[in-house]
């Protein structure tokens, strides 16, 4: 399904200059051999559901009603696109995502430079950040929700309290997270868990900086936000973008946080909650296969400028 | 920071210095901070653990891990469903994507980065997309909570990354090497004990640990296709936590044992860790 968009990726840092020749075309297959076991594994749990997924989309099919299975036209399609739920669902999706990778980002950035000096500790420190990444996320959920967010025995009230009687007073705020800002709660609970992430690549990054530049600069009297602008900034662009890319790739599948912390309600339902609620709650296949494959489409085409980023900074990385 | 004040430009800078290593420090306890809280009232009673404020310095007890384990449904099978469909999966990537990765770096297929992009492309494919075939597919071959299933399923999810991961390593082994290897007469496997494998052995730990660490986090799927034969440690951990009263020391132990493979492997592992999520391109 998403070859064209390989393809289309692929094609201009394509391997070039390789002679066509028709009489190898035993060597050529021998050079094939080791690949197919992995392709065709990858074609037939990945790409065949898929293919199934869309007859289903096609098909009226409720798992309550199995007598009244058959075709649908394009009925689902239509209950998808005037469903104001999955509507909501959509932008949850995006604010989720987008709030995500760039809030974990910009903290991993600033983070990694922090630890991109020489200091007592920094061994620990470090240590100390990717403790969240290892968290499993389930856990980290549940952790967030009850541990922390809880209104009545939650660490964050619980630190409010403390705070208050250290000054004497006996009035403490203590707030509903999640109900106050659900969508927020799971942001936060997820950009805990994923700065760590963008701080190790980007950290990765500055460590492969050339020093010499940056030292040569430093003596010609530039400043330090001019070096971080002028010579960091663009030496990280490539790691920025791969944190990001592989940040979205991961949270826009985020169903481990939304279904713990507020089971998709008050507004934090995304697409792949939603769907799950569909296909596991309300048993509507065909609607749910329907929705699946939008899904999938508007993936194609975010995919497509996502790879084409992928490619461009694969090119400075062609192998042989 | 910028070296324009009236105070000698060392001075200034060793002052700054020491307020960047202060806030280093905050923000790394800050972000540790929810693991020591889970790890600490794992350790209190369910009566301490509940208190507003929090019972910082309550006597430490193993109350927790011992209802964990004791208490209700026993958390082993689970743990080692889990255990066994990390390792399985992780095993079987490994088997598939080292040859696909020498077929794409060493002796490279003609388009070889379409088919990395391909791969690469399956990883953007929603997996809600092919939950409702699969789930179907298993109801009617009776696959349903069998965790044969979960290892094929996670092998599929893991499989484009370590074949991301294995080519960028493999791409590290000098052509000289093999040039020198083959000119020496040395076969396909000699060529493969003794050139490649010392150069790619790292890149092989790192790709397996990925592929366990995100086999063994994953909850989706499991829940979907599992029940109470096959059922992973996440998907027991969501179960869990319907229990009624006081259950937040227990639930912290649960947590916290449940992460424990992945805090270990990932503690030993750091500089693995960034190489695997980096799809091996940062070394």
């Amino acid at each position: 399904m998403m070859t064209s968009v390989a393809e289309q990726a692929g094609t201009r840092s394509g391997a070039a200059g390789r002679p066509p020749g028709k009489a190898r075309r035993a060597a050529g297959w021998a050079r094939r051999a080791p690949l197919l076991p992995a392709l065709i594994f990858m074609i037939v749990v990945t790409q065949l559901p898929f293919v199934a997924t869309l007859v289903i989309s096609f098909m009226d099919w409720n798992a309550y009603y199995p007598d009244e299975v058959g075709f649908a036209g394009v009925d689902n399609f239509r209950r998808v696109f005037t469903d104001v739920n999955m509507r909501d669902a959509v932008w949850t999706t995006i604010l989720l995502t987008a709030g995500v990778v760039l809030i974990s980002l910009l903290l991993g950035l600033g983070i990694a430079l922090l630890l991109d000096r020489r200091f007592r500790g920094r061994g620990a420190v470090r240590t100390m950040m990717i403790a969240p990444f290892l968290v499993v996320p389930v856990a980290a959920a549940l952790l967030w929700k009850h541990a922390l967010y809880n209104p009545e025995y939650g660490l964050f009230n619980g630190a409010l309290t403390g705070l208050w009687k250290l000054f004497g007073a006996d009035d403490p705020p203590q707030p509903d997270w999640i109900s106050n800002m659900p969508l927020w709660s799971v942001i936060f609970a997820l950009v805990w868990q994923w700065t760590p992430f963008m701080m190790l690549i980007l950290l990765a990054g500055l460590q492969g900086r050339p020093l010499d530049v940056v030292e040569a600069a430093r003596i010609d009297g530039a400043g330090g936000w001019q070096i971080f602008r002028s010579m960091t900034l663009p030496h990280l662009r490539q790691y920025l973008e791969l944190g990001a890319l592989l940040g979205s790739i991961y949270i826009v599948q985020n169903f481990d946080a939304v279904f713990t912390i507020t089971s998709g309600g008050l507004g934090t339902a995304n697409l792949p909650y939603t769907i799950y609620q569909i296909f596991y709650q309300a048993h509507d296949y065909g609607r749910a296969s329907a929705a699946a494959v939008v899904v999938v489409l508007g993936t194609i085409i975010i995919a497509t400028f996502a790879l084409r980023t992928v490619s461009s900074l694969f090119r400075a990385d062609t192998g042989r | 920071m910028s070296s324009t004040g009236t105070a000698p430009a060392g001075k200034r800078r060793e002052r700054g210095g020491a307020w960047l290593t202060l806030l280093a420090w905050i923000v790394g306890i800050l972000f540790v901070l929810p693991v020591v809280w889970m790890v600490l009232t794992s350790l209190h009673s369910e009566a301490d653990a509940a208190t507003n404020p929090p019972s910082v310095l309550a006597p430490l007890t193993l109350e927790g891990y011992r209802e964990f384990f004791g208490g209700g449904a026993s958390p082993w099978p689970p743990l080692l469903n889990s255990l066994t469909a990390s390792v399985l999966s992780t095993a079987l990537v490994l088997l598939l994507a080292f040859p696909a990765a020498y077929a794409l770096s060493i002796r490279p297929v003609k388009k070889w980065t379409d088919v990395l992009f391909f791969f690469l492309s399956t990883k953007m494919l929603p997996v809600v997309a092919g939950l409702l075939p699969l789930y179907l597919f298993a109801q009617n071959a009776r696959l349903l909570d069998n965790i044969w299933l979960l290892v094929v399923f996670y092998t599929s999810m893991n499989l484009p990354i370590a074949v991301w991961m294995m080519r960028s390593f493999l791409s590290e082994v000098p052509v000289e090497m093999l040039e020198a290897a083959s000119m020496d007469g040395a076969n396909l496997s000699r060529t493969l004990r003794s050139v490649i494998a010392p150069v790619v052995m790292p890149g092989i730990a790192a790709t397996a640990l990925i592929c366990f660490i995100f086999s063994w986090n994953e909850l989706l799927f499991a829940r979907v296709l599992t029940a109470t034969v096959a059922e992973t440690a996440p998907v027991f951990l969501t179960s869990f936590v319907t229990s009624q009263g006081l259950f937040l020391a227990q639930l912290c132990a649960a947590a916290f044992v449940v992460s424990l493979p992945v805090l270990v492997a990932g503690f030993a592992a750091q500089d693995k860790l960034v190489q695997g999520l980096s799809l091996g391109s940062v070394k």
